[in-house]
């Protein structure tokens, strides 16, 4: 079973991506299981066709800790699993705690079972606190994708990511498996992407064009590989779950400074009018 | 090589460079005041005896008021260890309220973390506003609220409106300040700022005080308020032991602020005299002279002739009823040692009236006290202020300038404080013998390596050390609890005080016990030798 966290500054694109992906990776015949780590919990309605999930949270705050497994499972597109974390409303509570929670409680439910083959972590935005580092700690998550674009704030964030792989990497034994570039058509965004993965150690696994057929897709609350499978972005997306699969290049990320990623931007991004 | 020679040379070089600051050796020659390093934070893994910011404000200061009802918001643990540990003994006024003897907790669990506990707090009010019909209800926070943002101060305007009741909120979170000191600062606040002067019904009596810092323990206050009501005294409020809403509500309209525990409760005596004119004086009720001069000064400070006069006949009443008992004892308590490591003023205290019997302290420290309640106020302008204490909220009070009153004349207080203890406390070294040791925040090594060294024969302390002492074989007494017995403040309070110490000084028991140390005779650690840091 392998374990894979997908994080990325927050507005990136890691539901779309993650979701697509596994879509992909579910027509290479892996069985897989989805947890959103997000309180949003709006992880995997493009899997469910938009059906609202009843969280995890939610369910252990109605029920109590006897609860069963399907309440809160439920299959989807190409026998996906789902699994949303779910959290307080935005301002009161720790929703950091309640993924430490969640995820502790799929585990005594024995959500992990034998035959999965995948289970990605969805999480929220940055690393903000210990409760989002949950899936990197404790070996839960033994690679991770950053999804990033050109922008400036995304690679920021992705260098910022790769401290906190960095600071579990000895513990966890967690790695990086590499970037993942949801294009925001910036100049030159491909080569500055894949600058800053060579600096960090790591690689830009994949460049996921920008495509409305995305958009369009999410409208009707599905995968690109649902909704128009012979269209080139998902070819994209099935190219990206490929190389995921046959991926075997992990490492500790060597985060670098704000200055050398400034440059890297003058360097690659940033060309003269 | 002196004793805190001796003791810092155990240390490794990181804690030698903070512990050397805290301890010092009493030297009456020294020809300038002795500085020592208090009020920041102990270093991790030493074994500090200090409690937190919330044992400071619910544990001390808001606790003890009998007819509030005082709601611990966290997990269980913290409401639990808070119950009925400090012995603040309190009697139902005649409303019939006393909520001493329970403990309210909202029992925070984990979907209360993840989710906000501010509901669960919501109706933990109005479950005890429905079973007990409190007027107040004060809420005291612990860590994992301030971690999780519970706007508890919200919840308790809501629940005022709701209830009709005041309903006050303490961020006194755990691990805020270093110490329960900065418990008692924000605790001193909250009454500053919610009850003291909501209500303006005036006080009966011609000289109406304030009892101020007397937390009432196995029933100090009660000792101190009988001789304070024969002299001719109303007592107005008492904060905080056997404490109620309404006399601290009303107790700005008193005419002075009389001081006991100085480290506790000196922001309210100080935030009541910006606000509302009133003097305060720093008094002693433990120790036969500093009770008289106690006395003294306060009918010194309302300068009537009747007060005085009848503070006299007052004194000379009490003392005769505890000379025989008082001289007996002495003379079974002559000549022994004593050490003693108790919060921010008993270790004081407590020294004056060990002298009278005749016992010499070796000794003293304070727990969570600040530069000034070692060395005196009149180093407050010197102390830095950092980070720990910055944090800690600090009121500006405006003058009230409807309820403003001017007690004395510039010159009649300049010419006051020259001959009392008008708002000054003198701090504790200078009332210390010659060659004694004083250490800030004691911990558990030095505990053990000065009792080696010094061999007090007497250690007053609390209980986190009381059985490590007693199992080696020094007589152990709680100066926070009194150890079930008590009053010691007062006339009768001294003679109760002296039966226990020659009670336990004289046990047959005391000498059959042998420590296991001392039974290992080719052990590592010889007889007389210190323990290992």
């Amino acid at each position: 079973m392998r374990q894979v966290a997908i994080y990325g500054k927050g507005g990136i694109g890691k539901s779309t991506t993650t979701q697509n992906l596994n879509a992909g990776l579910s027509t290479m015949g892996k069985n897989i299981m989805i947890v959103g780590c997000d309180p949003k919990a709006d992880s995997t309605r493009l899997i469910l066709g938009g059906l609202a999930q009843t969280s995890v949270l939610d369910t252990l705050r109605e029920e109590g800790e006897d609860i069963e497994l399907d309440l809160v499972l439920k299959e989807g597109f190409g026998g996906i699993r789902c699994v949303e974390s779910g959290g307080p409303e935005p301002g009161v509570g720790c929703a950091g705690r309640g993924i430490i929670t969640s995820i502790n409680l799929l585990e005594r439910l024995g959500a992990y079972t034998d035959d999965l083959d995948y289970v990605f972590y969805d999480v929220l935005g940055d690393v903000v606190c210990g409760g989002f580092a949950m899936p990197i700690r404790e070996g839960k998550a033994r690679e991770i994708y950053i999804v990033c674009s050109g922008e400036m704030m995304a690679l920021y964030a992705a260098n910022n990511i790769s401290k906190g792989i960095r600071k579990y990497a000895n513990t966890g034994g967690v790695r990086l498996g590499g970037l993942i570039c949801n294009s925001r058509n910036v100049d030159g965004e491909a080569e500055l992407v894949s600058a800053v993965a060579k600096e960090l150690g790591t690689q830009m696994i994949h460049f996921v064009p920008r495509d409305n057929m995305v958009q369009r897709a999410e409208i009707n609350k599905k995968t690109v590989i649902e909704y128009a499978p012979d269209c080139a972005q998902a070819d994209e997306y099935r190219t990206l779950a490929q190389k995921i699969d046959g991926n075997d290049m992990f490492v500790i990320p060597s985060p670098i400074t704000q200055d050398r990623l400034e440059e890297l931007l003058m360097e690659h991004g940033l060309h003269d009018a | 090589m002196d004793a805190k020679a001796e003791v810092l040379s155990r240390y490794n070089a990181k804690v030698f460079k903070n512990r050397k600051d805290h301890i010092l050796r009493v030297d009456r020659d020294a020809g300038c005041a002795q500085e020592i390093a208090a009020n920041t934070r102990a270093l991790p893994g030493i074994m500090t005896n200090r409690g937190c910011c919330y044992a400071g404000c619910k544990g001390v200061v808001v606790g003890p008021i009998r007819d509030a009802v005082t709601i611990t918001h966290g997990p269980i643990g913290c409401g639990f260890y808070t119950w009925g540990t400090r012995r603040n003994k309190a009697r139902a006024g005649e409303d019939g309220k006393n909520f001493i003897q329970y403990c309210f907790s909202t029992d925070m669990q984990e979907p209360d973390i993840v989710f906000g506990g501010d509901k669960k707090l919501r109706r933990a009010i109005r479950e005890a506003v429905e079973i007990f019909q409190p007027k107040t209800v004060f809420i005291c926070s612990t860590c994992p609220v301030g971690l999780i943002g519970d706007d508890i101060h919200a919840v308790a305007a809501e629940a005022e409106k709701e209830f009709g009741i005041t309903c006050t909120a303490f961020s006194c979170e755990g691990y805020k300040g270093v110490s329960q000191s900065a418990g008692h600062h924000i605790a001193n606040n909250g009454l500053m700022k919610r009850i003291i002067g909501s209500n303006d019904t005036p006080p009966a009596a011609k000289f109406a005080v304030n009892l101020l810092g007397e937390y009432n323990i196995g029933g100090d206050g009660w000792e101190v308020e009988r001789i304070l009501k024969r002299v001719g005294y109303e007592i107005v409020s008492v904060f905080t032991g056997d404490g109620n809403i309404e006399g601290i509500s009303r107790s700005h309209l008193s005419d002075l602020n009389l001081v006991q525990c100085h480290r506790s409760i000196n922001y309210v005596a100080e935030m009541m005299k910006s606000a509302y004119g009133m003097d305060w004086l720093k008094v002693n009720f433990v120790g036969l002279d500093a009770i008289c001069s106690s006395l003294r000064g306060m009918a010194e400070y309302f300068n009537d002739d009747a007060l005085k006069r009848r503070t006299e006949e007052v004194i000379a009443d009490e003392l005769a009823a505890v000379a025989e008992d008082t001289a007996f004892l002495k003379s079974r308590l002559e000549g022994k040692t004593a050490a003693l490591f108790v919060g921010g003023s008993r270790s004081h205290h407590y020294q004056a009236l060990l002298q009278e019997f005749g016992v010499r302290t070796v000794l003293a420290g304070y727990e969570f006290a600040h530069r000034d309640d070692y060395e005196g106020r009149s180093v407050i302008p010197d102390i830095k202020e950092d980070a720990d204490g910055k944090n800690i909220e600090h009121l500006d009070v405006e003058k009230d300038p409807a309820r403003y009153r001017v007690f004395l004349s510039p010159e009649r207080y300049a010419e006051l404080k020259q001959r009392i203890d008008l708002e000054e406390y003198r701090g504790m070294i200078r009332d210390m013998p010659d060659g004694s040791y004083v250490v800030d925040d004691l911990n558990h090594f030095e505990t053990e390596a000065f009792t080696a060294l010094l061999k007090p024969d007497i250690f007053f302390s609390g209980i986190k050390d009381k059985y490590v002492l007693q199992k080696g074989g020094t007589l152990s007494r709680q100066l926070h609890s009194y150890d079930y017995s008590g009053p010691y403040a007062g006339f009768r309070g001294a003679v109760l005080f002296g039966r226990d110490l020659v009670m336990g000084l004289y046990a047959p028991a005391r000498r059959m016990v042998v420590p296991p140390w001392k039974k290992q005779a080719a052990g590592a650690q010889a007889k007389g030798d210190l323990p290992h840091a």
